[in-house]
């Protein structure tokens, strides 16, 4: 017999896990929400959804020839339509092809193979790209329509859909803010919390989703859903959700019991915009994230101040990208300082004392 | 009886029940039996026969080659065939000293066993050790240390706890499964005595929850065994690791670089307490130990009592040899196991499993790039971080992986085990804690070096020194004889 039977140490037998089965079980958790979303915004969305994962694959196969990086199996990984998806989930649904198709050059080519491809990014590529985009074209960034569900009477054919996302200048008085944005827009009138409340979506409308915003993240309800989904399936833990979410929601009750007509409730923060999405789809990303359960609850808090922070105080209306991206600096350190303990040892490394020792 | 929670570990498929249910069968005696010196952690054993002597079954074959270091006695009778090199049961593969009994088919006992201890639970322990060192018994869970060297740590910590190691927390492996069951009083029997040796006032039989049979069945023989407590520890490997199984009975952590005799426990395998009855009650060496003999490419699994030195190809043509070519032939469990180059290297003291696994059964991928899940970290039973290790490692960074841990690590697997990426991690640590003990072979050599050198020096300088005092007595005495010379 060869030399081919010992050329590695054990384990020899390997749980059924793999990176593939990983990301599609994300990309399953993802399908409630994505569906309902397509419905809900119509045949734009779904042509911006395929625009955005198709060029991210494009960009990912360049990048691999370009490196002589054999394509497979970076390409069936998974990793590249997740980028991609979680990318299309934070574009406006109608917004035109070639957003997306920069946003995909900004997270696949910058974010990612720039740093050395899966695994070696320090940014969060999805979040990268939308970022990017939001401060190159902040008008087609922040062009937000009201739900126009597929074959309802509101909803675009499909010629005036494709005229949408690949015509480009269709953007009309259809726009609408979301939720967050509205009330940051009537606190810089001057028009308190209290009374700019009233004007957006009810409870039930923001959590059901039915309500203006990003392509992926209208629905608190299906989001959840699929993070609850994530969380059982074991790919994700508790700790940065529950940290992240948790912080904004005390956050935003401490500082609405202070001044509400200044600052938004904690509810509101936690089912407006982003926050699930966030929480559980894109501040959870693996390599972005500390490794340790201790390192993730400090991440999650960090996520959960700085989108307050944002929100709060900063220009922009929706801050759990910036939050995230800020957060995604820090996590190497995080990872160089949050540790677990070492069996038999104290935290500062030392060997534990044995009792009647000194 | 209360446990306390382990951190980490993992679920891997246990597939033990192919040979679980099937009885001990002993292996016919093979043609020829390979005896390695070296069966053991510590010095190898040195021959006491010559080529062409006849022995006689328990006759000593080789003899302690050092305080830590175990005899050879001949599993049957017959002539020795030749004292040479022969394949060990190593990854390597590499000829080591090995002596060939050719068996006579008569399997006759020598006349010169010992007689055995009477009152063994009242004995003085030191005649315990004694016999133990004498018959040749390391742990026959694998480690292969000389229990009689274990056993003597209760001279100088109190020992308060005795914990017998039944959790076989391996996949496939059922042979401690089954000697448990066949054998308990005998196990039992053995703990107390051993138990007796160490001055501990307890037995604890620790046992994985997935062996009720064995629970049970050890359980009603311990009624009649005073002090002896048996308890089902949770099935989460690595249990059966001594400082987990430890932390897992008296909830508390061995320190890093002690002893869990230090807390008060020595930890033996059950199978090593069955050798202990044999070697005390009836004045037997080690001869045969219980091997699980299986893996999706052999035939018939199954656990066989095979004498030491029996080619694993004899154990797997007992067993219906292989159905298809196995992927990976494993000395041990799937999880800690050694691979094995070929079938053509024989059974050792610390050989409690032989497995040929199938290509469906090991699961390997090429390895992907690491998405830094942290599955690794958070399962660790050793509280590491596997991927900020096996990072340093990979840049050959051996120093910075040491100092966040590798040391520590006591490649259970786990981590390979649950990696997405199929990334080779205790590859890896094995690396690197290979190159931190060559490292460390290397100071401390220089050290002893720098001490000659030193004494030499001073030695020299001593010599210096005594030549200057004489020649300045020899100078005062001449200045004085010239002295008076002149004076006179």
């Amino acid at each position: 017999m060869t030399t081919a039977f010992t050329d590695k140490s054990g384990p020899f037998t390997h749980a059924p896990t793999s990176v593939q089965s990983t990301m599609a079980t994300v990309l399953v958790a993802l399908l409630p929400a994505t569906l309902f979303n397509i419905w809900l915004f119509g045949w734009p969305a779904l042509f911006l959804f395929a625009v955005t994962i198709g060029s991210c694959l494009l960009l990912e196969a360049a990048c691999l020839s370009l490196a002589n990086k054999p394509l497979q199996p970076a390409i069936t990984d998974g990793s590249v339509v997740l980028t991609g998806w979680l990318l299309a989930m934070s574009l406006p649904p109608w917004a035109p092809w070639w957003v997306a198709c920069i946003a995909a050059i900004f997270a696949v080519v910058l974010a990612k193979h720039v740093f050395g491809g899966l695994g070696q990014n320090v940014f969060n590529p999805a979040m990268v790209g939308r970022v990017a985009v939001l401060v190159s074209f902040p008008v087609q960034m922040t062009a937000f329509v009201p739900p126009h569900p597929l074959f309802s009477l509101r909803a675009p054919g499909l010629i005036d859909s494709l005229r949408i996302t690949f015509g480009g200048g269709t953007l009309d008085s259809m726009t609408a803010a979301t939720p967050l944005g509205h009330i940051k827009t009537e606190l810089s009138r001057g028009i308190p919390v209290g009374t700019s409340i009233q004007q957006v979506p009810d409870l039930l409308d923001m959590v059901l989703g039915f309500h203006g915003g990003s392509f992926g993240e209208t629905s608190a309800l299906l989001i959840l859903a699929g993070g609850a989904y994530l969380l059982w399936k074991r790919i994700i833990s508790w700790h940065v959700p529950v940290a992240m979410i948790g912080t904004l929601f005390v956050l935003g009750t401490l500082f609405h019991a202070v001044s509400p007509d200044r600052f938004t409730s904690g509810l509101f923060h936690v089912i407006s915009g982003a926050t699930f999405l966030g929480a559980f789809f894109i501040a959870t990303d693996y390599v972005t994230s500390p490794v340790s359960k201790q390192g993730q609850l400090v991440y999650g808090i960090g996520c959960g101040l700085l989108t307050w922070v944002i929100r709060t105080f900063a220009g922009y209306p929706e801050g759990v990208a910036f939050a995230v991206l800020l957060m995604n600096a820090l996590t190497p350190i995080i990872d160089q300082h949050v540790r677990p303990r070492v069996f038999g040892r104290t935290r500062k490394g030392d060997p534990l004392p044995i009792k009647g020792d000194k | 009886m209360k446990l306390f929670p382990v951190r980490g570990g993992v679920h891997p498929e246990y597939r033990k029940e192919r040979t679980s249910e099937s009885p001990i069968v002993a292996l016919p005696l093979p043609r020829a039996l390979y005896l390695p010196l070296q069966q053991h952690i510590g010095a190898p054993a040195v021959p006491v026969v010559a080529v062409g002597d006849l022995v006689k079954k328990g006759q000593r074959l080789a003899d302690r080659g050092g305080s830590v270091s175990a005899p050879v006695h001949a599993p049957t009778s017959g002539r020795i065939a030749a004292i040479t090199d022969f394949a060990a049961p190593h990854p390597s593969g590499l000829p080591q000293p090995t002596i060939v009994l050719e068996p006579d088919g008569a399997d006759a006992w020598t006349d010169d066993l010992p007689s055995p201890i009477a009152d063994p639970l009242d004995t003085d322990p030191a005649a315990i050790r004694e016999r133990v060192a004498w018959a040749g018994i390391v742990g026959l869970g694998g480690a292969a240390f000389p229990s009689a060297v274990k056993l003597q740590l209760g001279t100088e910590r109190t020992i308060d706890i005795l914990l017998i190691n039944g959790a076989e927390c391996e996949p496939y492996l059922t042979c401690d499964d089954r000697v448990m069951r066949e054998h308990a009083a005998e196990v039992l029997d053995g703990a107390r005595i051993m138990a007796r040796a160490l001055g501990a006032a307890r037995v604890v039989v620790g046992i994985e929850e997935n062996k009720p049979q064995a629970l049970e069945i050890m359980g009603k023989a311990a009624l009649a065994a005073a002090g002896v407590t048996v308890t089902a520890v949770p099935a989460q490997y690595p249990m059966g690791s001594e400082r987990h199984l430890t932390q897992a009975i008296i909830g508390k952590e061995t320190p890093a670089r002690k002893l869990t005799a230090d807390l008060g426990v020595v930890v033996h395998n059950v199978a090593t307490a069955r050798a202990v009855h044999h070697a005390v009650r009836f004045g037997r060496p080690l001869l045969a130990r219980v091997v699980t003999v299986g893996g999706g490419a052999i035939k018939d699994a199954r656990n066989v009592e095979a004498p030491l030195g029996a080619l694993v190809s004899d154990l797997v043509s007992f067993c219906g040899g292989l159905s298809r070519p196995p992927k990976r032939i494993v000395n041990g469990g799937p999880m800690m196991g050694q691979p094995l180059p070929s079938l053509d290297v024989p059974v050792v003291k610390g050989t409690s499993g032989i497995l040929a696994l199938t290509t469906e059964e090991t699961n390997e991928r090429p390895s992907q790039p690491c998405i830094r899940c942290g599955t690794c970290v958070t399962i660790c039973p050793c509280g590491l971080v596997p991927v900020e290790m096996a990072a340093y490692i990979r840049k050959d960074n051996v120093e910075a992986a040491a100092k966040i841990g590798v040391r520590d690590c006591v490649s259970c697997g786990s981590c390979s085990y649950v990696c997405p990426s199929h990334i080779p991690l205790v590859h890896y640590f094995n690396y690197a804690k290979g190159h931190l003990n060559d490292l460390d072979r290397e100071v401390r050599k220089r050290d002893h070096i720098s001490t000659l050198v030193e004494a030499r020096r001073s030695r020299l300088e001593k010599q210096a020194e005594a030549k200057r005092a004489a020649a300045a007595v020899r100078k005062t005495q001449e200045a004085a004889t010239t002295d008076s010379e002149a004076r006179a």
